[in-house]
C-alpha cells in the first residue's frame, strides 16, 4: 500500500503517480499523509482505486474525479470534487464554498457541514450532506440529486434548472424559480438510494421535503424582467 | 400670397433622436425587453483605422519582398507549460460555440486553422468531435458554465483558456435562445431542449485573483503541466487585469475589445460596455513590461481585426499575436450576398444581418436548424478561411518588409503614427506629422 507523505513527496509527484495508474493496477489503495491544506490533491484521477487523504485538503481536493474513491479524513476545502465525472468522494469533516461543483456523475458524502453555493452549477452529480449547507446552494443546479439532513441557507436552488433538492431540515429561504414539489414514489426511492450509499442509518426519506425548479424562467417573458 | 412660393423647411432628423434610435424606443414600447443580437459594436470607434506605418525612408531600410525572409511564427504557452504550441501564423481563430455555430462550421473552422497552421478554439458548450478531428491545434474554453466540461477533452486539448470575460460584454454570461437548443446542443449542456439558457458570468467555484491562481493550479496539476494556459478578458482595465492574469499563472493573456463579436447579448451591452482595443493593448503591454514578462507570457488579442494591416498594427503595439471571430464567420459565408432574398425575408440586408441568436441563419452558420446548417460545406468553406488567413499573414508581411523587419514580432510603436488625437493617446504614438503624443512628456 503506497503512503505518499506531502512532507517529504511534492503533490505534483504524488499526483503524477497517480495519473501514471492503469485501470489494471494492484496499487488500488493509497495513503496521503501530512496534506496540510495542499490544494488540488488527487485531481484528475482516472483509475478505480482509493485514496484516503490522513488531515486536511485545501481547494479543489479530487477535482475531476473520475471512477477514484477519493476519502478526506479531515476538512476538505473550496470546490472539493469540483466538476467530478464519476467515483465518490467522503469528507469525513466539513467542506468549504462550493462543494460538487458543476458535477457530472459520482457520489459526494460530507459528513460535516458544507459552506456556500454547494452544488453550484451541479450537472449530474449526487451529493449527500449530513449536516448543514450555506447560502445559495444549487443555484443553476442542472441536474443530479443533492440531499441535506441538517438545514440550508438563504436562495436555495435560486434560477434552478432539472436537479432535484431534498433537505430534511429548514430552508431559510427559497431563490428565484425555486419551488416545494410533491414527494413521489421515485423520489422516495432515489433517497433511499442515496441514504444508503451515503451510510446514513435510522433516517426515512419520509422526514425531506423536496425542492425543484417552477420553470418559470425557462422562457423569457416581460412579465419576468425583475427575476433576469 | 401665393403658398406655394414659400421656401418649406426640409423634414429634418435629429442627431441625437436618429432613426435607429426611434425605431428602437418603439420596439422597446411595443415588446417590453431589451434587444438581443449578435456581432460585436456597430457605432464608430477609434480603431487600427486611425494608425499608419511609416514604412522605410533613408534612415531605415526596407527588406525586399520575395527574396528577403520575413517570419511569421509564433511560440505561446513558453512560460510553464511542457508542451508550448507553435503557430506558423499569429493569426489564431477565437472561441465560438457549438450552440452559437452549427457543427458544421465549428469543422469548418477547424478546417481552415489547420491548413493555415493556426490553432482554432471551443466554446460555450463542449468540444464536438468534428472540431476536435479537423484541428490540428484546438485550444479548450473553461467558462462560467462549464457546460460540457470534461476531463477527456481536457487531456484532448493542446491549451486551455479560462474564460473571465469577452470584449463584447465583459461582465455579462452567454446566452443561447431556445431557438437553438436542438437535442444535440441540450445533452452537450445537460439542459431540458427548448429554454432560453443563460450561462453564468462568474466561475462558480473561484473569486479574484488569489483563487484564480489555485484554480490554474489545478488545471495545471490535471494535465500533468503539459498545456499551456491561457486566460481571457474584456477590455476593461487591461493593466491590471493583465498584471493579476500573469500573477495567477497564466502562460498567455487573450484580450478582446468592445468590437469583438458575440453569439448573442444585449444590444446595449455590447454598444456600451467595455473599451476599443486600440485602447487596450499599450496598457497590457505595458502591465507586461512592468512585470518583466513581455514575450515571456504571450498576449493575444482581438476585436474587430479583418485585414493584415489590423494583424500588423496590433503587433506593432506590442500583441503576439491576434485572434479573429466575426471575420472568420465572413470567410466561411456569413452575411453573403448570395442569400439576399433570404435575408430581405428575415427583415435585413446581407452584411447587416446579426440576429444570430434566432437560429435562422441563411448561411447555414448561426444555426442549429439541420436543413440550413447543411448549406455550408466545412470543406469548401474551411478553404476559404485558409486563403483569408493566408492574405492577412501576406498583408501583414508586406508592411513588416516595408518597415525593415525580418519577423513580424519586430514591428514597434516607433514604426506607426496616428491619424488622429484620440488614437494618439490611446496608442501611445504621435499624431503623424508630430512628435506629439497626447499626455506624454517630451
Ligand atoms: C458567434 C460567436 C460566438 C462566440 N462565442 C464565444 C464563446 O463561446 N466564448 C468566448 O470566449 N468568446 C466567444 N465569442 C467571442 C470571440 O471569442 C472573440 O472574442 C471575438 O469574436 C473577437 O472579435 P471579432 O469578432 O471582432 O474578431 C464569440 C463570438 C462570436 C462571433
Amino acid at each position: 500500500m503506497p503512503v505518499v507523505d506531502l512532507a517529504v513527496t511534492s503533490k505534483r509527484d504524488l499526483n503524477a503517480a497517480l495519473h501514471a495508474l492503469t485501470a489494471d493496477t494492484n496499487e488500488t489503495l493509497w495513503h496521503v499523509a501530512n496534506p496540510e491544506g495542499a490544494h488540488a490533491i488527487a485531481a484528475g484521477v482516472d483509475v478505480p482505486i482509493t485514496v484516503e487523504i490522513d488531515g486536511h485538503a485545501g481547494y479543489y481536493c479530487a477535482g475531476m474525479n473520475q471512477r477514484a474513491t477519493v476519502i478526506v479524513n479531515g476538512n476538505a476545502g473550496v470546490g472539493v470534487a469540483e466538476n467530478m465525472m464519476s467515483g465518490k468522494v467522503h469528507v469525513k469533516g466539513d467542506a468549504s464554498q462550493a462543494a460538487g461543483a458543476t458535477a457530472h456523475g459520482g457520489l459526494l458524502v460530507i459528513d460535516g457541514n458544507a459552506s456556500a453555493r454547494c452544488g453550484i452549477s451541479m450537472k449530474g452529480i449526487d451529493i449527500v450532506v449530513k449536516g448543514s449547507i450555506g447560502p445559495m446552494s444549487a443555484f443553476m443546479a442542472q441536474a443530479g440529486n443533492l440531499v441535506v439532513l441538517g438545514n440550508a441557507g438563504e436562495a436555495l436552488g435560486d434560477s434552478l434548472y432539472e436537479a432535484r433538492l431534498f433537505v430534511r431540515g429548514s430552508v431559510q429561504s427559497l431563490g428565484a424559480d425555486c419551488i416545494e414539489k410533491d414527494m413521489r414514489p421515485e423520489h422516495i426511492e432515489i433517497l433511499t438510494r442515496l441514504l444508503a450509499e451515503a451510510g446514513v442509518e435510522g433516517v426515512s426519506p419520509q422526514e425531506f421535503r423536496r425542492y425543484g425548479s417552477a420553470r418559470g424562467l425557462y422562457n423569457f417573458h416581460v412579465d419576468n424582467a425583475s427575476a433576469y | 400670397m401665393d403658398n406655394s412660393k414659400i421656401p418649406q423647411t426640409l423634414p429634418r432628423f435629429s442627431a441625437t433622436f436618429d432613426p435607429h434610435t426611434l425605431a428602437e424606443i418603439r420596439r422597446a414600447a411595443a415588446t417590453g425587453i431589451y434587444d438581443i443580437r449578435g456581432g460585436g459594436t456597430k457605432r464608430s470607434l477609434p480603431h487600427f483605422d486611425d494608425l499608419l506605418f511609416l514604412g522605410a525612408s533613408v534612415s531605415r531600410y526596407p527588406l525586399e519582398g520575395y527574396r528577403e525572409k520575413c517570419a511569421t511564427d509564433v511560440w505561446l504557452g513558453t512560460r510553464f507549460a511542457k508542451k508550448p504550441i507553435h503557430l506558423k501564423t499569429p493569426i489564431t481563430i477565437a472561441g465560438m460555440s457549438f450552440g452559437a455555430l452549427s457543427a458544421q462550421a465549428k469543422e469548418a473552422l477547424g478546417r481552415g486553422a489547420t491548413i493555415a497552421g493556426t490553432s482554432t478554439t471551443t466554446g460555450d458548450g463542449g468540444m464536438t468531435p468534428e472540431e476536435r478531428g479537423q484541428s490540428q491545434t484546438l485550444v479548450y474554453q473553461y467558462l462560467p458554465s462549464r457546460y460540457g466540461m470534461n476531463p477527456d477533452d481536457i487531456r484532448k486539448a493542446d491549451a486551455i483558456e479560462v474564460v473571465i470575460g469577452q470584449g463584447a460584454k465583459p461582465g455579462g454570461g452567454g446566452m443561447l435562445l431556445g431557438q437553438k437548443i436542438s437535442d444535440r446542443v441540450a445533452a452537450m449542456r445537460t439542459l431540458p431542449k427548448g429554454i432560453d439558457q443563460r450561462s453564468a458570468c462568474r466561475h462558480p467555484d473561484w473569486t479574484g485573483p488569489d483563487d484564480l491562481e489555485i484554480k490554474i493550479e489545478e488545471l495545471r496539476e490535471i494535465t500533468d503541466w503539459e498545456k499551456p494556459i491561457y486566460v481571457k478578458v474584456g477590455a476593461t482595465r487591461p493593466y491590471y487585469d493583465v498584471a493579476l492574469a500573469v500573477k495567477s499563472g497564466a502562460d498567455v493573456v487573450v484580450l478582446d475589445g468592445m468590437q469583438g463579436g458575440t453569439a448573442a447579448t444585449q444590444d446595449v451591452f455590447i454598444e456600451h460596455v467595455g473599451i476599443p482595443i486600440l485602447a487596450a493593448i499599450r496598457p497590457a503591454v505595458q502591465a507586461l513590461q512592468d512585470l518583466g514578462m513581455h514575450r515571456k507570457v504571450q498576449l493575444i488579442v482581438s476585436g474587430g481585426i479583418r485585414n493584415g494591416a489590423d494583424v500588423a498594427k496590433a503587433l506593432a503595439l506590442g500583441a503576439d499575436a491576434v485572434a479573429i471571430g466575426t471575420a472568420a464567420l465572413v470567410a466561411l459565408g456569413d452575411n453573403d450576398p448570395r442569400w439576399a432574398a433570404e435575408y430581405a425575408k428575415l427583415g435585413t440586408e446581407a452584411g447587416a444581418y446579426d440576429d444570430w441568436h434566432e437560429g435562422r441563419d441563411p448561411a447555414g452558420i448561426t444555426t442549429q436548424d439541420p436543413e440550413l446548417a447543411s448549406r455550408l460545406d466545412p470543406v469548401a468553406a474551411g478553404r476559404r478561411l485558409a486563403n483569408y488567413l493566408a492574405v492577412l499573414t501576406l498583408e501583414a508581411q508586406t508592411i513588416a518588409r516595408a518597415c525593415g523587419k525580418s519577423h513580424l514580432h519586430n514591428l514597434e510603436p516607433e514604426d506607426l503614427v496616428a491619424l488622429t488625437i484620440e488614437a494618439a493617446a490611446m496608442a501611445r504614438v504621435p499624431l503623424a506629422g508630430t512628435n506629439w503624443i497626447p499626455g506624454q512628456q517630451f
